[in-house]
């Protein structure tokens, strides 16, 4: 395993939430897409932010990392108000969060290696520097060979997995996952969840998943990645999984569900069971 | 909903249905008002970001040469080839009154003041305000553009000023050329079809010249420049609708900033017309 691509340190040690959603409503002129979410996420946690599409998942994940700005409500990161901050600072704020987009938003006229190195490149970080850690974070997620590869040479996995390279490199302590395997196949599927599962549970990142996949939600809740062994291993209990992973269901751009992984699985309601069929 | 500093970006959707005639006036006009303030705000801090730090001096080196070298083709052919039906057409005139040297005072006046900045501005408009609108627009709907905001980069910075500081310091330059070689042509049809000789195009092609009628031309190489930079970007990054919407974006940006170019000159000719008489 390489050396740690991502740090806790701006969590500190508080027990303030590392997300914090207070009645947070934002629409368009249809209409409210969220209305009213309150939620937190508290340090080194998953969540699992899980719904039909069109639920409001990616406008969740956008207000978490101040890209858009709730009509109402507040939304808290890393112990600070983004809510209406202005966009100077959000950019600063932005920098303490990693993005990991559905479709991978690599910049398409960049190689991977300079789609990797974009952040370090911005904070003027010296090119001594910048070729270890782009090294670093793309051994991380297995493509150290593609460094000098542009995103239309690789397969939809890999770009996905550049794109979670490019969103440790600044070492984050939130990461946010829009969809990181949709439309992939089952194998890269499981690819992409053993790279959040080693983020997790090795450099303890905080995360908040949207997914309209169940499978993903309960494969981050039933199995840990061991770094003595470098493998992925089921959670002796079902207790241990829920310390760290939650679910949180949206319907009609309300929380309808939100719980644990055992909680989840042995609801009885018609609306929760259809995700689990 | 505010979302973005990035006026051009915003996520609003588009006007909302009415059932009355004057409802949907009413509406249109409203969205009219406010694209409008968008494109201001978005040329605002397209300037405005110039006189801050940071600046992306390499990413405006590759705009200039993606907009001068790129369209220095088209410049030097369609120039050429202008000047030299202008001489064709005002040539013929002046023989039936036997003021045949005249051409050359008339097509340099022409060129400097009106058709060197008026036809690069909408030859460059129709080759890089499209290629800027389809190439953000592209980023817009692929969310490259959200990934830059979420990675701490203004868009607006690193995006647009490059492009417009890119044009405003390319295109009087593709104007200048444009001229030259347009007075070249002028200077070709000249010799070989009205019998003038090269000395004497040229010598009244740079006697008429003032100050003024070269202050004219640069002024709105300058503004169409602006125009056509600023025009691209707002298409672009207003983007509605995925691939198609980008189509749409590119052919508009190229209508938009056409149309603004040639209302834009009639107002600067008034204006330069009306200082030239003052000064």
């Amino acid at each position: 395993m390489s050396a740690p691509p991502t740090s806790t340190a701006a969590l500190g040690s508080s027990s303030e939430p590392a997300l914090d959603f207070s009645d947070v409503w934002l629409g368009f002129e249809e209409g409210p897409i969220l209305r009213g979410l309150s939620f937190s996420v508290q340090p080194r946690e998953t969540l699992i932010l899980l719904g039909e599409t069109g639920t409001g998942k990616t406008l969740t994940l956008k207000l978490a990392a101040g890209l858009l700005c709730p009509d109402s409500g507040t939304v808290r990161a890393l112990g600070q108000d983004i809510t209406g901050k202005p966009e100077r600072e959000l950019l600063e704020f932005r920098r303490q969060v990693g993005f990991v987009f559905q479709e991978g938003a690599l910049f398409d006229s960049l190689t991977v290696g300079e789609n990797v190195a974009y952040r370090l490149e911005e904070d003027h970080v010296s090119e001594e520097e910048i070729g270890p850690r782009v090294g670093e974070v793309l051994r991380f997620v297995e493509l150290e060979h593609t460094v000098d590869l542009l995103p239309s040479e690789l397969s939809g996995g890999m770009r996905r997995r550049v794109s979670i390279a490019r969103a440790l490199i600044t070492r984050p302590p939130i990461v946010l996952y829009d969809s990181p395997t949709a439309g992939l196949d089952p194998i890269t599927s499981q690819t992409i969840i053993t790279l959040i599962l080693r983020l997790r549970d090795v450099y303890g990142v905080t995360a908040l998943l949207a997914t309209h996949r169940l499978q993903d939600g309960f494969a981050l809740a039933n199995f840990h990645f061991d770094p003595a062994t470098r493998t992925v291993r089921r959670e002796p209990t079902p207790e241990s999984a829920a310390a760290i992973t939650r679910f949180l269901v949206l319907r009609d751009g309300r929380i309808y569900f939100e719980g644990s992984p055992t909680a989840m699985l042995e609801s009885p309601d018609p609306y929760l069971r259809r995700f689990l069929i | 909903m505010s979302n973005t500093p990035l006026p051009a970006t915003r996520q609003q959707s588009s006007v909302a249905a009415s059932s009355s005639v004057i409802g949907v006036l009413t509406e249109a006009a409203k969205e009219s008002v406010l694209k409008v303030q968008d494109y201001s705000i978005l040329s605002y801090h397209s300037v405005a970001n110039l006189f801050s730090r940071p600046r992306y001096m390499p990413d405006t080196v590759t705009q200039m040469d993606d907009i001068g070298t790129g369209s220095l083709p088209i410049v030097l052919l369609s120039g050429f080839f202008i000047g030299a039906v202008m001489v064709l057409q005002t040539g013929t005139q002046f023989q039936r009154f036997g003021q045949v040297s005249l051409t050359g005072d008339i097509v340099s006046l022409a060129l400097v003041r009106e058709l060197g900045p008026t036809i690069t501005g909408l030859l460059v408009a129709g080759r890089c305000s499209s290629g800027i609108a389809s190439e953000l627009g592209s980023m817009l709907v692929t969310e490259q553009v959200d990934a830059m905001r979420a990675m701490g980069t203004n868009p607006s910075r690193k995006l647009v000023s490059p492009r417009v500081l890119a044009a405003l310091i390319v295109v009087p330059l593709l104007t200048t050329i444009s001229v030259f070689v347009g007075l070249l042509g002028g200077m070709v049809a000249s010799v070989f079809s009205l019998r003038l000789s090269a000395t004497t195009f040229w010598q009244r092609a740079i006697a008429i010249l003032e100050f003024s009628d070269l202050m004219q031309g640069f002024s709105k190489s300058v503004v169409f420049a602006f125009i056509l930079s600023t025009v691209g970007c707002y298409q672009g990054l207003n983007v509605r609708g995925g691939t198609q919407g980008v189509g749409r974006a590119t052919t508009q940006a190229v209508v938009v900033s056409s149309v603004l170019i040639i209302v834009a000159d009639t107002f600067l000719t008034k204006l330069a017309l009306y200082l030239a008489d003052k000064l």
